[in-house]
């Protein structure tokens, strides 16, 4: 490759708001259940219904705004964007073109030490489509409207990203604003947040966009890196080859590691977008902003700031904790119960850590409660138990939130620390192993480790190590 | 004198003080109906059985003192685009023949609390686009005045069934006249309230920023105290406003005196018939001889409220009529192939000319490309008409005109000539789009012996002045059923 070329990158984020029912009905819009139970004429699409707008969703709406230093449009209206699908039961589908909620936001994204803002063009609120499920047995399409109406927000953002390294920062950045606001769980996975990718290539310094393409069904962060790689070698080979980028919407195959078109800009529908007269305009008051304003959480930035003020953590730490709030959450609480915060680092960062890893499990489904890992920590430095059994008893408390003191309890894991009883054990042990004793008067010091471990296996791991040496140490001196 | 010969009010009193049963009430009725509606086919739907045992219930209901509204146990017709519980609601459209809906209307849920009895759903022009009634996918109704003419449109059944005694009220919907020009052809009484009054969740929607439920009756009492019922404030209708007073049957005082009237002259002019003309001037006449200050004036954009109410009521309907499209409910096309096809088969055979045509105007001036020349420039006009009328109801508490330019034309005569038919609302139309409320009632018959409608608009929210006029210039006459009409069950 002779020339230089760089990506320009925009992105549309959907993200499913926490709400508890849709976002123009009463229905829950709790995952699961069996087919069309969370439905009603409204979200269903019955003649003569009517939506009813949930204020929850401008709550969370607007407060992704602020969080994102969007403007909020107080006088906000929804617009019909028209077409047919099964899916959509109305055959249009209830959104924001001309008035959106929030515009002209940024948020600001750190790579390889250097920041930039990443520009926010607008956040409008909309309601998701059901769910088609094609019966392999009959050959029938079948829609479940349990999802139909369950409240969305897009994020659209400016073309501000040159590089997969930005859009997953920004990714992230959007991702732990939203949780932290508790507006959403943000799982790509479980496509609670979506994000399709605008890519076009130019060369480097080059002032004019090329032609981008639309890729979407990116489920995990590793497919947007790739998709955006594949995308990028693609548009570029395409340009060497002297060939024309299409403007067209792209679908990725992550396991194939390449994209096919779905549909280019020809196809493209009108959907005839005109102002819902059944929805009346959102007024949003000062005074609802100040109020949503007010309510809203210390985010990762300010915490990470004063983590290393009031609890001096490494950075390192400071950042795995700080970015989930599910474990900043669980951090604070447990500190809250008057536990050392560096030892609560310790925890989380180790055990915690290595415990996700091994069960390949998301740190947000973390579940133990902030009250057993205090008592643990409590117990060790009571020397109740010893940090091995600790590390047993937390494995525990980590599967099965076990109360430590209670389990400890019923498995006897609680420290020897009764010294003439361990003297006692000690004394045997030293007796029925005169060898050792013999290696030790020696000169082999190490010998002394072996009488240790015996001990330790003769109190079931029980005895406090540091114990055992002291005692051992004047048992044998005296010999 | 016969049951049918009563007023819904006149009826309700007897039914209370016990000198007729609901029963006997909703069997004249019902014999009424099998004695005409093969005639005059106002009904797309009546169930005897049903009805009888609703009778019996709302009996029992009264003696036991749970409905003691007066209209509790009288015997009603509703619009077939207001959806009704476990009883079918088809628009008169083949794509919703054979659809029952899981729910009521908010506005039917009121009258099921008051305790009337629902004797079947009337016809109209399918999904309420057209004024005559003739593009019902069921075949036309014919007015009762003279068989060989249309009823007016769209809730055409409604207003027949009522002339012709075969319901003592019923329930129309009105998006550019459908309550008020069928109430004007047919000689009954018909009241279109302020966009917002009425709740319209279970009402099919045609214009959404346009439709309102509203009551077609004998008279202005049974009007007054039908909307009285059925306008609440719904949380399940974001448009649905809270009053701060439903009392409409307060304002049924005969008592014009001081009251000032304007008369638009833009009503007056071409196109306007000769002796629609007389008998609505004769009718301002008397209630300046009532005492009101009757004045002539200049509304101004008149001849702008028909293509801008075409250009949004077809933008919405073409939004609204997308959800008929055979995969949850209604008709499906029987053979297709793939989704694109089956949706194309189905709606092709499942609407009629007229609701394509709209669907088409409205898909058109939605496109991207025109509209802002069509969509944004209508609603730009809307607000123009809007200030127009703010302008008029500064200086008047009512305006007086005549509900359409003629009586009821031939059937036939219309569905020829679609801009003809179009024309015929000219002076409701700029109400909906103003969202203001209007009555028509009776005002004369011309040289043939058909009725003349009064049109009496007021300001938003004020019925009241709207009633008390109308109610004042009803004493001035008294009400003339149909020759058929009495030919029915005695």
């Amino acid at each position: 490759m002779s020339k230089q070329y760089e990506a320009v990158i925009g992105l549309e984020v959907h993200v499913e708001l926490a709400t508890k029912t849709k976002i123009f009905c009463g229905c829950s819009t709790e995952f699961g259940g069996a087919p069309n139970t969370h439905t009603c004429p409204v979200c269903t699409g019955m003649p003569g219904s009517l939506p009813v707008l949930n204020k929850q969703v401008v709550e969370y709406a607007a407060a992704v705004g602020l969080a994102t230093n969007c403007e909020i449009t107080q006088n906000c209206k929804f617009d019909r964007k028209n077409y047919f699908y099964p899916d959509n039961p109305q055959n249009y589908q209830i959104s924001q073109l001309y008035l959106p909620i929030c515009r002209n936001g940024k948020v600001e994204i750190e790579v390889e030490g250097q920041k930039k803002d990443v520009r926010i063009h607008e956040i409008h609120m909309e309601e998701d489509a059901g769910k088609l499920v094609h019966d392999p047995w009959t050959g029938d399409s079948l829609v479940d409207f349990n999802r139909s109406g369950v409240p969305l927000i897009e994020i659209v953002s400016e073309p501000d990203m040159r590089s997969a390294e930005e859009v997953i920062a920004y990714l992230e950045k959007l991702r732990l604003i939203i949780q932290y606001l508790g507006a959403s769980d943000c799982k790509l996975q479980e496509g609670s947040m979506r994000a399709d990718v605008n890519l076009s290539v130019r060369e480097a310094g080059a002032d004019k966009f090329g032609t981008r393409t639309e890729m979407k069904n990116l489920n995990s962060f590793k497919a947007i890196s790739r998709a955006i790689e594949g995308e990028m070698n693609r548009q570029i080979d395409l340009i060497e080859a002297g060939e024309q980028v299409v403007q067209e919407t792209r679908r990725w195959d992550d396991t194939k590691g390449a994209s096919y078109a779905m549909r280019s800009k020809e196809d493209a529908q009108d959907y005839r977008y005109f102002p819902d007269p059944d929805l009346v305009p959102v007024e949003i008051s000062d005074e609802w902003i100040a109020k949503i304003k007010e309510a809203q959480p210390e985010f990762r930035d300010e915490k990470k700031v004063r983590y290393k003020e009031e609890y001096d953590l490494p950075d390192y730490d400071i950042d795995i904790i700080t970015g989930s709030k599910h474990l900043a959450d669980l951090f604070e609480a447990t500190i809250a119960l008057g536990t050392e915060p560096k030892e609560v680092s310790n925890w989380l960062m180790g055990e915690t850590m290595r415990l996700v890893n091994e069960s390949n499990m998301d740190i947000d489904d973390v579940s133990f409660t902030p009250e057993h890992l205090a008592k643990l920590i409590e117990m060790i430095a009571k020397s109740e138990i010893n940090r091995k059994v600790g590390k047993e008893v937390f494995e525990k408390i980590f599967k099965e939130d076990v109360d430590p003191a209670a389990y400890v309890e019923e498995y006897g894991l609680k420290s020897m620390n009764d010294e003439g009883a361990l003297r006692k054990t000690i004394e045997e042990i030293v007796e029925n192993n005169p060898k050792s004793v013999e290696d030790y008067k020696a000169g082999k010091k190490k010998a002394i480790g072996f009488l240790v471990g015996q001990t330790m296996k003769a109190t079931q791991g029980k005895a406090d190590p540091g114990i055992v040496n002291k005692i051992l140490n004047e048992i044998l001196a005296q010999i | 004198m016969s049951i049918l010969d009563l007023t819904a009010v006149e009826l309700g009193k007897k039914i209370k003080e016990k000198e007729i049963t609901v029963v006997e009430a909703a069997k004249a009725a019902l014999e009424q109906i099998k004695a005409l509606d093969g005639d005059i086919h106002g009904y797309v739907s009546y169930d005897e059985e049903s009805a009888l045992k609703r009778a019996e219930e709302v009996q029992k209901g009264m003696d036991d003192g749970t409905y003691t509204g007066p209209l509790a146990g009288v015997p009603m017709a509703v619009k077939d685009n207001i959806c009704t519980k476990g009883y079918k609601t088809t628009c008169s459209s083949k794509i919703l023949e054979n659809f029952v809906p899981t729910y009521s209307a908010q506005a039917v849920e009121n009258l099921i609390k008051e305790g009337v009895v629902f004797l079947g759903k009337t016809n109209m022009d399918e999904f309420a686009m057209g004024s005559t009634t003739e593009t019902s996918a069921f075949g036309v109704t014919r007015n009762p005045w003279d068989l060989e003419k249309v009823p007016g449109g769209s809730s055409g059944g409604s207003a027949a069934a009522v002339a012709a005694n075969e319901c003592f009220m019923a329930l129309g919907s009105d998006t550019g006249g459908s309550i008020r020009q069928p109430s004007s052809y047919c000689g009954v009484t018909g009241m279109k309230p302020t966009y917002g009054t009425v709740s319209r969740y279970g009402l099919i929607a045609y214009g959404s920023s346009l439709d309102q439920i509203g009551p077609i009756a004998k008279d202005v009492t049974d009007c007054a105290a039908l909307l009285e019922v059925i306008a609440s404030h719904d949380p399940k209708d974001s448009t649905s406003v809270e009053l701060e007073d439903y009392h409409f049957t307060d304002a049924l005082v005969d008592d014009v005196n001081g009251m000032k009237i304007g008369i638009p002259k833009d009503y007056f002019g071409e196109g306007l018939d000769a002796e629609v003309k007389e008998a609505v001037l004769a009718a301002a006449k008397k209630l300046e001889e009532k005492g009101a200050i009757v004045e002539e004036f200049d509304l101004g954009l008149v001849e702008y409220a028909i293509p801008a109410y075409y250009v949004i009521a077809s933008a919405e309907a073409s939004s609204n009529l997308s959800r008929f499209d055979g995969v949850k409910y209604g008709y499906r096309a029987k053979e297709y192939e793939g989704l694109h096809n089956m949706y194309k088969k189905t709606r092709s055979e499942g609407f009629g000319a007229e609701v394509k045509r709209r669907i088409m105007l409205g898909s058109f001036v939605l496109s991207s490309g025109y509209y802002d020349a069509y969509y944004l420039k209508a609603l730009r006009t809307k607000a123009l008409i809007k200030q127009e009328f703010d302008k008029a109801f500064a200086k008047y508490d009512v305006i007086l005109g005549p509900a359409a330019p003629t009586t009821a034309p031939k059937l036939g005569d219309s569905l020829s000539d679609p801009i003809k038919m179009y024309l015929s609302d000219i002076y409701t139309i700029s109400v909906n789009l103003s969202g203001l409320p209007g009555m028509s009632l009776p005002c004369g018959k011309d040289s043939n012996g058909m009725p003349i409608g009064l049109q009496i608009i007021g300001d938003c929210f004020k019925e009241k002045n709207v009633i008390r006029a109308a109610y004042a210039f009803e004493q001035t006459r008294t009400y003339e059923a149909p020759e058929i009409a009495k030919g029915g069950a005695r």
